[in-house]
This record gives C-alpha cells, structure tokens and sequence, in this order.
C-alpha cells in the first residue's frame, strides 16, 4: 500500500497538477503559439496514425543504440588499457583533457563536412557524447580497484591474463556501469540535437520538419516522445543496472 | 638430525627506510634480526607504528628490505608466493564471487582441474565450519564469516605458512575469542608456520609460542617471549595471568620509552 503510493500515486498527483497548469497556462494563447497537452496528444495521434512517428521513432533507436553500442565497444577496453598502464595513461590524458570540453555539437560542422548529411554525423555526435563518460569511467574504475584485491591476485599467484579478467575487470565493473548510465543520458539528449542538425529523418529531424510547417503541437508531440523515450531507457538501464549488481553480489 | 637445523624463516639485519614527500628518511624497520621454526606459531605484537606491517609485508614478498636479508625455507624472498599466503585485516575477499568462487580463486590461479578445485574448497569451507554458506556473497557475511572465507581460501592451496595481518582487529570481542581458538585449532591439525600480527597483548599470549613485542622509532624487536603454554590455552589460567603480567610489564616500558622520545623530539 505505501509502495503504491510512493511509487504511483504521488508521481501521478504532480503529473496531473503539471498537465492542469499547462492546460491553464495554453488557455490564454493562442494554440499555434502554445498548445495545451489535449492539442499536443491530438498531435501525436495524427503522427501515429499517419504512420511517419513509427518510422522517426525506429530511426532514433537504431541510430542510438548504434552508436552507443560503438562507443562503449570502443571506450571501454581503451578505458581499461589506459586506467591499467599508468604511463600510456600520463600520456594521453592531456589530449582527453583538451577534447573532452568541446561539446559534440561543436564537431557538428566538421562532421557533415566530412560525413555529409544523413545518418553519420547523428551517429558521431552521439558516439561522442556517449564515448568520453564511458571512457573516463573506465579508467576511473580500473584505478580504483582495492590494492588488497591485486595483493590477493599475486599472492595466489594468478598470471597477469587472470588478474586483468578475472579481477580486474570484474572490480572496475560496478565503476564502469556508472560510465554506461550516465553516457545513455548524455547520448540521448545529444541525438535530438544531432537528428536536429543533419539528419532527414528522426525525431529531431521530426521536431525541426514542424517548426518549418508552423505546427507548434507537432513540436512539443515530438518533444514529450523523446522525454518518454528518455525516460524508457533509463527505466530499462535501471533494471539490467540492478540485475547485474545482484549477479555480481553487490547490494543494488 | 643435525643440531644445525636452519630455521623455516630467516630475518637477518632487515631494515627498511621509507623517504617522505619532505625528504626525510624514517626508518620503519631497524636492523632486525628473528628466527622462526617450521610449524611454530609465532606473534608480532607492538604499538601501531612499530613496522609489524612493514616487516610481515616482507615476510611475504609483498615489499623489498632496503637491506638485510628475508630467507625461507633457505631461498631469498624476492616475491610473494602460493606457498606463503597471507590473510589481510580487510579480508581482501572478491565481492562478485560467491563464498565458494573465492576459495576456488586460489586453485584455479595454480591451474587445478575444476573438479579437484571444487573438492579442496569444500573440505577448506568445511574446516572453518562454512559448508552451509558456500552459494552466498560475501557482501551477506558478518566479518568474522568473511575472514573464515580468507581462512579457507588460504587453506586450500595448502600453504607451508600462513602470514596474518591483525586480522581479528575489526571484528568484536566474542567473533575475536571464538575465532582465535578456531586458528589454533587449524594450526593443531595442519602445523602451518604461522606468522600472527596484532596489537593486542591478550590475542598474542592466548596464540602464539613465541610473542615478539615490537618498540616503535625506529621499528625492532625490544622482547621475545616464550610463552611456555600448552594450547589450548585458559585464558583465566594463573599461569597465563603470568605471561600476561610480564607482557605488560615490557609493553609499559617500550611505551614509557616511546613518549619520552616524543617528548625529547617535541
Ligand atoms: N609506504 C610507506 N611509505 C612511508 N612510510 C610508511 C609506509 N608504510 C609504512 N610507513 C611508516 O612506517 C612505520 C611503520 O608502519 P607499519 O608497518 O604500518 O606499522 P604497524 O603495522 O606496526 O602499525 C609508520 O611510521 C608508517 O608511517
Ligand atoms: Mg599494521
């Protein structure tokens, strides 16, 4: 009972309330100017109807579980290269240092003038967006593995390939989880800008075809899709995040 | 036999210096010389500070002398090895791996066949009494379980000695009571040398053969004591209350003569 309330009611009571004062707020202009939630749901069942929402939706997952999938493939065993050898990482990270501060939109001129428009330059704003939480993560982690966890390990006399599987990247695992769910936020919010800038297609590229169109409810339709497309993930994140903690013995 | 029996470990004019971010060189450990037998259980007990660290670390390879020599069983420690494990205060227990994962760790690091593994760990999980836990994380033990898993993950690969590090100072007083007699029950049955750090007297008149009381500033050794006890030993026995007097006694002076030195350096 006082799960469901938690949990339930009381998140519902404030999206109600938010819905009632937005409704209340949109009352007062004009609906191309600021529509009401009622004009917005109207919008998204136009789009689903249609059937261009299914086609935007589909194209943003694939583009984003693509290139997250990408930069965690490579982010992640750099991170572990780099948080174990202490010299390759003294070197390196001053470059890391310099190119992390640039925001991935900033490459975005440069990507479509290497990649043209269409589906790269999305993906390599997203790859970047997601690569350099994963990345320093990683190294984080790998840095932070107990000195009495390595003790063990040699004390045992387990070999170096041992150590780095089997204790390693196990102890850098929880650390390196932290990377992947805080990167799925950062690539999320940077494939609307990305699908914004150079795409055809997408719901940035959805949300950008509606302004052209003047079809104020068709941008915030696209705008709450991608809160709760957001929301989804993270959700789904969430869950494989506490599985893995209960796999791995360790209190989720 | 030869009346020149060469002990199991051999500590000869060990020394280490450690230099701070300042620049000045302390000296952790002074011109140190022990003897310990095969099969003896020995203690190391003194102040914090007096290099009992410093010196088990190199006991078991985990860290070099910066002179002096650490030999066992006549070869000089360069590294620490299978053979010489070590059970640290802080368990250094692998939370990802169940209680039996962990007490496999160490055989499957030598390359024992699974089946074997398995067996070994499981008659080392049955010595300290933990056949009922072998499926849980360790992050669901209290710690006197945890280090009964380091125990055993130890025990299975057969050490010819055991090196611990105060490794009963977390836990409370029953769990510490309870677990000394386990150790020297241990000890009974599979005659390890044993290597025992603590700070407290009481732990090392109960347990070892010989207690090495330890003065800080620079580290030695200021006693050795034999306590002439059979184990297992009653802790309200006179003949203990004896022993402890001494220690104490002895304890009192290294510390009488370790804040005089503060004073004198203040
Ligand atoms: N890695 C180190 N670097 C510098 N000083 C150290 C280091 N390890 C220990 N020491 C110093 O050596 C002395 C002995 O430490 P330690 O062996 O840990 O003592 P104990 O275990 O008896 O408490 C202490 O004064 C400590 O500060
Ligand atoms: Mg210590």
């Amino acid at each position: 009972m006082a799960f469901g309330l938690k949990k339930l009611i009381l998140p519902l009571i404030t999206i109600a309330i938010f819905a009632a004062v937005w409704q209340l707020a949109a009352g007062k202009y004009p609906p191309e100017q600021f529509p009401g939630p009622t004009d917005v749901l109207k919008a998204i069942k136009e789009l689903a109807d249609s059937g261009v929402l299914w086609g935007h939706i589909g194209i943003s997952l694939t583009r984003f579980g693509g290139a997250y999938l990408l930069a965690v493939t490579v982010a992640i065993p750099l991170g572990l290269f780099l948080g174990s050898f202490t010299r390759c990482h003294a070197a390196i990270d001053p470059l890391i240092q310099v190119l992390r501060p640039i925001s991935p939109i900033a490459w975005f001129p440069l990507a479509v003038l290497w990649f043209g428009i269409g589906n790269a330059p999305a993906v390599f704003i997203i790859f970047l967006a997601a690569f350099y939480p994963v990345l320093l993560t990683t190294i984080s982690a790998v840095r932070a593995v107990p000195k009495v966890y390595l003790m063990v390990a040699t004390n045992f006399g387990a070999g170096s390939r041992m150590t780095f599987l089997r204790v390693i990247v196990p102890a850098a695992f929880p650390g390196i989880m932290v990377g992947l769910h805080i990167a799925v936020g950062t690539a999320w919010i940077h494939l609307v800008a990305g699908e914004m800038l150079g795409a055809q297609s997408g719901l940035g590229f959805m949300i950008v075809d509606a302004r052209n169109f003047l079809r104020t409810d068709q941008i915030m339709a696209g705008m709450l899709l991608v809160g709760l497309l957001g929301l989804a993930i993270y959700k789904g994140m969430k869950a494989a995040e506490s599985y893995i903690g209960r796999r791995w013995g360790i209190v989720a | 036999m030869s009346a020149q029996v060469t002990a199991k470990i051999q500590l000869a004019a060990v020394e280490k210096r450690f230099s701070s971010a300042r620049g000045d060189e302390q000296i952790a450990v002074s011109q140190l010389d022990l003897d310990i037998q095969a099969g003896e259980f020995v203690c190391l007990v003194g102040p914090s500070g007096c290099g009992k660290t410093t010196l088990i670390n190199m006991m078991a390879g985990f860290d070099r002398p910066s002179s002096g020599s650490v030999v066992i069983d006549g070869k000089t420690v360069t590294a620490p090895s299978p053979n010489h494990i070590m059970i640290f205060q802080d368990y250094g227990l692998y939370p990802w791996r169940t209680v039996l994962g962990n007490v496999l760790f160490g055989l499957q690091a030598r390359g024992v066949p699974p089946a074997e593994a398995k067996g070994k760990a499981l008659a080392a999980l049955e010595l300290v009494g933990l056949l009922q836990s072998i499926d849980k994380h360790p992050h669901e033990l209290s710690g006197g379980m945890k280090q009964r898993v380091s125990i055993a993950r130890a025990l299975a690969v057969e050490p010819s000695v055991l090196f611990m590090d105060e490794p009963f100072a977390a836990l409370d007083a029953f769990t510490r009571l309870h677990l000394q007699d386990e150790v020297l029950r241990i000890w009974t049955e599979k005659k390890p040398t044993v290597v025992f750090v603590t700070h407290d007297l009481d732990e090392a008149i109960a347990l070892g053969q010989r207690v090495v009381l330890m003065a800080p500033n620079p580290g030695r050794i200021q006693r050795i004591l034999d306590v002439k006890l059979p184990h297992p030993r009653e802790r309200t026995d006179t003949d203990f209350a004896v022993f402890r007097k001494q220690l104490f006694e002895e304890f009192h002076l290294v510390h009488r003569q370790a804040n005089q030195t503060a004073e004198y350096m203040i």
